[in-house]
């Protein structure tokens, strides 16, 4: 009973991460359309840029984290800006084919800079976990699950008090009629880009210090990204959070209950069993997909 | 013309070994040829019935296990106290189930395809490759996980009243994977003009439309998946026999990738396309190798894929294609261009 209450709070750390990554995904697939390979590299520049200000520059690791949100913000806001602007009314695939072309790019710019030695952060949380009866959890880990949750819910605001996020719920449901009410369509693609790819940056700089720093390590942390989109339906942020949690309990009592080399796996066969059995995700309205 | 262009390109091809001694090239070609059936595969699916799939490298990675396995032998247990315990068979029987297998797993993926499309089949396709791939680096009594599977044997040709000829050198490599290929592409082509071809180009131009003419979807895609599938895993058996020694990176997305790079640089949805895009894109490590350290390869490569689609987006073939029936003054267009996107459905 104990080894499950631990789980369940590991389920909770990194379900917050998950989220963070599934959120600003299921934002961009939604709205843009767009199939996004580059949000796994977003997660490991996001991590890179903790190591940067952090060891490189000996900043506060505090500081760090809102600098990873900013870089993210801006790197994605120009990746919209230069590779997806111009081919805005082609079809999904070539759109898909483009951001591979610039997930490898970008992946092996990040191997040939800092080389494929992994890197770790140096916290300043104690060494000691936080010890509740049966189960325990760093500080660090704490940190994460709080920082997570505090960026799900300036989303969740942004999304749905600000007209910024209006504009992004209109041009979700119909970009045409979007268009035609005077919203900028381009500055909300551009905008929706920026922040899921600033929250897949927060997720990898929050998940950095937790582990190691390598340049591959935005690949799983895609497809886990696309997992939960799936799970949560397209363009559904509640969807987003539910599923993030969903996948993180699966991979635990995966790893848990059933070998910690299938762990991985986990998100792949949801992905599989949702697509078979529910393919609009657990939480949509009845719609077509694809 | 064209088979005048098809022969001549065979018989270049077929002289390589004779005036090329450098081993290097050679091993290039071999694993280039490998890749181009599989990129021909592919073209199959994404070029003749739309169907994006990043998962191919499965089937190859299947194929490869198959056929090593069944020329190795294994001893695994299962769960309940079984054991799974097989001796040696000669690789050509490999190469035979690894075809088998792979499109075994074709016709599953196929199923799939009728329950989802566009972006949610890339994504399961995508998930199937990486569980089969998790699969193989943790089943480590069947497949030695990372350790690899090791002395592979090299395909030994029964030849009748002359014994059997063993497959050992490059020379004899490069014609086995020249034949292969040849086969693939011959079966290719007919395939796709044939009936069940016009079927498969309905579907993907106007799928409504397809289905009001009475084309089975789930029947026409299933089965241009087990084709698919199919010679993929031919393919990857070759890979097996050659190279000898087989691990789970096999099945790196990065293969399927590359594969994918090959048809739409080539052009998706003609015959030569990823013939002509795998050549480039198999021998362009070659050529850069001296002047680029890898990872900078690796990102020409991303940087290239990206070129392609902005200045390119039909693909080297079906715009030279294009370019020389203009020239000659013919206003129709080559008709690889009649399979291009031209009647996609709004999304």
């Amino acid at each position: 009973m104990s080894e499950f209450l631990q789980h369940l709070v590991n389920m909770l750390v990194l379900g917050g991460t998950y989220a963070l990554l599934g959120i600003g995904l299921t934002l961009i697939f939604g709205i843009m359309n767009v199939v996004n390979f580059t949000h796994g590299i977003l997660y490991t520049f996001g991590a890179y840029i903790m190591f940067i200000v952090v060891q490189q520059f000996g900043l506060n690791f505090f500081l760090a984290l809102p600098v990873a949100v900013l870089a993210g913000w801006l790197l994605g806001a120009a990746i919209e800006l230069t590779l997806l602007r111009p081919l805005r009314g082609s079809d999904i695939d070539t759109t898909m084919l483009v951001m591979i072309g610039a997930w490898i790019a970008m992946q092996s710019g990040t191997l040939w800079i800092w080389g494929g030695v992994a890197k770790s952060v140096t916290t300043p949380f104690p060494e000691a976990p936080l010890v509740l009866g049966p189960v325990s959890v760093s500080w660090l880990r704490l940190f994460v699950l709080a920082a997570a949750a505090m960026l799900i819910l300036v989303t969740y605001l942004l999304i749905n008090k600000t007209s910024l996020g209006r504009a992004m719920r209109a041009t979700f449901q119909d970009h045409d009629t979007a268009s035609l009410m005077g919203v900028n369509v381009d500055m909300i693609y551009t905008s929706t880009f920026a922040i899921g790819s600033s929250l897949a940056a927060a997720a990898g700089a929050l998940l950095g210090p937790v582990y190691v720093i390598f340049p591959q390590m935005g690949d799983l942390a895609a497809v886990k990204a696309f997992a939960i989109v799936i799970l949560g339906g397209l363009g559904n942020i509640t969807g987003a959070v539910i599923g993030g949690f969903i996948l993180a309990l699966a991979e635990e009592l995966g790893a848990g209950y059933v070998s910690s080399g299938y762990r991985d796996a986990m998100g792949f066969v949801i992905i599989i069993a949702v697509l078979i059995f529910k393919p609009t995700g657990l939480f949509a309205r009845a719609e077509r997909v694809g | 013309m064209r088979i005048v262009v098809t022969i001549l390109a065979v018989a270049a091809l077929a002289s390589v070994p004779l005036w090329l001694r450098d081993p290097y090239l050679l091993n290039a070609l071999i694993t280039t040829g490998i890749f181009v059936i599989g990129a021909m595969s592919l073209n199959l699916l994404l070029g003749f019935t739309g169907q994006l799939s990043l998962g191919h490298i499965a089937f190859f990675g299947i194929g490869a296990y198959v056929s090593a396995l069944t020329s190795l032998g294994f001893d695994a247990g299962l769960p309940g106290g079984f054991r799974l315990v097989h001796t040696p068979w000669p690789p050509v029987v490999g190469f035979v189930l690894a075809i088998l297998a792979a499109g075994l797993c074709g016709y599953f993926v196929g199923l799939l395809s009728f329950r989802v499309r566009g972006a949610y089949f890339v994504i399961v396709t995508i998930s199937f490759a990486e569980v089969v791939r998790l699969v193989a680096l943790n089943w480590v009594e069947l497949t030695q996980g990372p350790l690899a599977l090791t002395n592979i044997p090299s395909i030994a040709l029964p030849l009748p009243g002359f014994g059997e000829l063993t497959l050992r050198t490059k020379m004899h490599n490069y014609y086995l994977v020249l034949v292969v290929a040849l086969i693939a592409y011959l079966l290719i082509a007919r395939l796709v003009r044939s009936h069940f071809g016009r079927a498969m180009r309905g579907l993907m131009e106007n799928e409504t439309l397809a289905v009001s003419v009475g084309i089975d979807v789930t029947r026409t895609l299933t089965i241009a998946a087990v084709i698919s599938a199919a010679i993929a895993g031919a393919a990857g058996s070759l890979y097996a026999h050659y190279i000898r020694i087989i691990d789970p990176e096999v099945f790196a997305f990065i293969n399927t990738v590359t594969m994918v790079i090959m048809v739409i640089s080539g052009g998706k949805g003609s015959l030569a396309g990823p013939v002509v895009g795998g050549l480039i894109f198999g021998l362009l490590p070659v050529a850069l190798r001296p002047v680029m350290a890898p990872e900078a390869q690796w990102i020409a490569y991303g940087g290239v894929l990206i070129a392609i689609l902005f200045v390119l987006p039909r693909g080297i073939v079906p715009s030279l294609a294009q370019r020389f029936a203009r020239r000659r003054g013919t206003t129709a267009l080559a008709p690889v261009a009649l399979t291009e996107t031209g009647a996609k459905e709004p999304a």
